[in-house]
């Protein structure tokens, strides 16, 4: 009867411990010498149910060659005057389909009048086609050639899933005494760890210095804080979270700091954080006023872009789809006059 | 060699699991046994494996020589010797080594007429070095999942796979594990400090009884486990810490592919205050 007890109480105790888990079989990638660790876990049955979120939608077939400029035909093109009329309207039927496909045209332009810039929306898009092809341009250190289009944020929604806003943390009775700097308080910006909650604003909003580690072996001169340590992982969090990998994509966590012995992903992830912080900066932050009230978050900014608005859960955005090569619209240098909002 | 006085009595035949009277006698003061033999056979073997690993490797220099598992594409099959098959010929006899080394453990707890606590508590040690080398692997798939052997490449390993769940200190039997570890070593410098204070007494004291460190105990935290009792929490702690570390490694990997943090969205959701 006692040893019945005690074998109820451990199996109890095991399926409280399991409940919470997934099962074997699961899938590893290595991605380094044997034996280091250096390896990516999946669990298939999870890959397979979000295969369908990271599908490329079908390129809309390509528009015939020749033809009068988009901006001899339509009034008020700003960014997309070079192209064609039929690649011009191939674009548009595209970007709907990306962006607004239920709400359709009307989603950015008013009524019958497709000059017209009264839409808060229009304006926003404008932007973005310009924010688009300075991606695709200027930072292909971090996009290569397989570029970015709408639907790479936008999945068929007018508002990305993945935005940020700064987060000035739950309100506390001690007031700024308060302050646990995200201690105990579990944030999905840093993937439910005890971590400072809004890891975007001082590093890809400012430009905080993201190092903490030493890079020599004995501790000489390093100022560096748990604290401010504390912040890095919050953003290496969010990293880990935005792309499924762990920190051994990026890292040999035997030295954090080594570029020769990490692997050539941090070199893309360095240039990553280099370009959402532009793409707040000159072209996000900067749209606030043109945004109604409701789309801005508590503190009045404009919603931002993190590594999570592109990437969505998978190592590369839609699985490396090349989906830009198709719309001559999304590269190349924009035009430097485009009028401010109205 | 001489033997102790009370040594004679011991040294008695009999008692073996395997083999009847053969080996059963001592070499000097060590007794030998048909799982002595297997001890050694398994420990030369390995060990003369791991000296020709390190000779046709890349360094002498004890700190960096390091045998590691295959490649994970060899899954469970049997992979080239200088591409992980000496580890897996190593890993085999360490196995055989550390069993034998329990079972003439055995042996000789029953020359001795008592329990088989030593026995138990080393097994504790050999299950969860082959929950990391052998069920682990076997669970994933993978010979390659077990870590190197080598002074400085197996903490490598335990970083690096610790890194693949974010957070290791989320991971719910890493915590209990690690408690153990650190309570082990807080019941041992307890007990430790009062075995050496009750038997130092100051000059013209006397050797302090049982009785007076119950009743210190009792004074100072209002409870004391007794000399027998202590012993045995000495045991659960330690066993406990080891156990926890086995198990703690093999939900990671098998039964948890994300950053351990993300585990305990189930209490975050709890519906009480969710």
């Amino acid at each position: 009867m006692k040893a019945f007890r005690s074998l109820a109480i451990a199996a109890v105790a095991l399926t409280t411990l399991l409940a919470g888990c997934e099962r074997p079989p699961v899938d590893m990638v290595q991605r380094g010498f044997r034996g280091t660790g250096m390896a990516q876990v999946y669990n298939p049955r999870t890959v397979d149910a979000q295969l369908a979120m990271h599908q490329a939608p079908e390129a809309i077939p390509p528009a015939e060659p020749g033809g009068p400029p988009g901006s001899a035909v339509f009034k008020n093109v700003q960014v997309l005057g070079d192209l064609s009329v039929a690649e011009f309207t191939r674009t548009m039927v595209a970007m709907t389909a990306w962006v607004s496909p239920k709400e359709g045209c009307a989603y950015c332009h008013a009524g019958a009048d497709f000059a017209s810039d009264d839409k808060y929306a229009k304006v926003v898009a404008r932007r973005m086609l310009q924010m688009t092809k300075h991606l695709n341009t200027d930072w292909k250190d971090h996009v290569a050639e397989t570029g970015v289009t709408c639907y790479t944020c936008h999945r068929g929604q007018p508002v990305p899933a993945k935005i940020w806003f700064k987060d000035p943390g739950p309100k506390t009775a001690a007031g700024p005494a308060g302050t646990r700097a995200g201690q105990n308080a579990p944030a999905t910006s840093v993937a439910l760890s005890s971590l400072p909650f809004d890891p975007f604003t001082p590093f890809l909003q400012e430009e905080n210095s993201i190092r903490v580690a030493g890079t020599t072996a004995l501790p000489e001169g390093n100022r560096q804080s748990t604290k401010q340590t504390e912040w890095t992982y919050g953003l290496m969090m969010h990293f880990s979270d935005s792309l499924g990998v762990n920190c051994t994509y990026c890292h040999n966590s035997r030295a954090f700091s080594d570029w020769n012995q990490s692997p050539p992903q941090r070199a893309t992830a360095w240039h990553g954080i280099r370009m959402v912080r532009d793409l707040n900066n000159a072209y996000l932050e900067p749209l606030g006023p043109t945004y109604p009230k409701e789309r801005l978050g508590t503190t009045g900014d404009a919603p931002k872009a993190n590594c999570s608005t592109c990437h969505q859960g998978a190592y590369k955005p839609l699985y490396g789809a090349a989906m830009a090569k198709d719309y001559p619209a999304l590269h190349g240098a924009a035009p430097a006059k485009v009028a401010e909002k109205k | 060699m001489a033997m102790l006085s009370f040594e004679k009595k011991y040294r008695v035949r009999g008692g073996t699991l395997l083999g009847g009277d053969l080996f059963d006698f001592w070499v000097g003061p060590f007794y030998v046994g048909f799982f002595g033999i297997t001890t050694f056979f398994f420990s030369f073997i390995g060990t003369a494996l791991i000296f020709y690993g390190a000779a046709t490797g890349p360094t002498w220099n004890p700190w960096q020589i390091s045998i590691a598992p295959p490649d994970l594409s060899y899954g469970l099959a049997l992979a080239p010797l200088q591409d992980g098959g000496l580890w897996q010929i190593i890993t085999f006899c360490a196995i055989g080594a550390f069993c034998s080394w329990a079972l003439r453990e055995v042996e000789i707890c029953r020359k001795l007429g008592i329990g088989l606590h030593v026995p138990f508590a080393f097994s504790v040690a050999i299950f969860a070095y082959i929950t990391l080398v052998v069920v682990r692997p076997l669970l994933l798939g993978a010979w390659g999942h077990g870590f190197p052997y080598g002074i400085l490449s197996h903490l490598d390993w335990v970083s690096n796979t610790g890194y693949q769940y974010l957070h290791f200190h989320y991971n719910p039997a890493h915590m209990l594990a690690v408690t153990f570890f650190f309570t082990t070593t807080l019941a041992l410098a307890l007990h430790g400090a009062l075995i050496l204070s009750s038997t130092n007494p100051p000059k013209g004291e006397v050797v302090k009884t049982p009785e007076h460190e119950n009743t210190f105990f009792r004074d100072t935290i209002g409870y004391s486990i007794g000399t027998l009792g202590v012993h045995r929490l000495g045991l659960f702690l330690a066993l406990s810490a080891g156990f926890w570390s086995a198990v703690c490694i093999v939900i990671s990997g098998p039964f948890w592919t994300r950053g351990w943090p993300e585990w305990w969205g189930w209490w975050l959701n709890l519906p009480i205050w969710r």
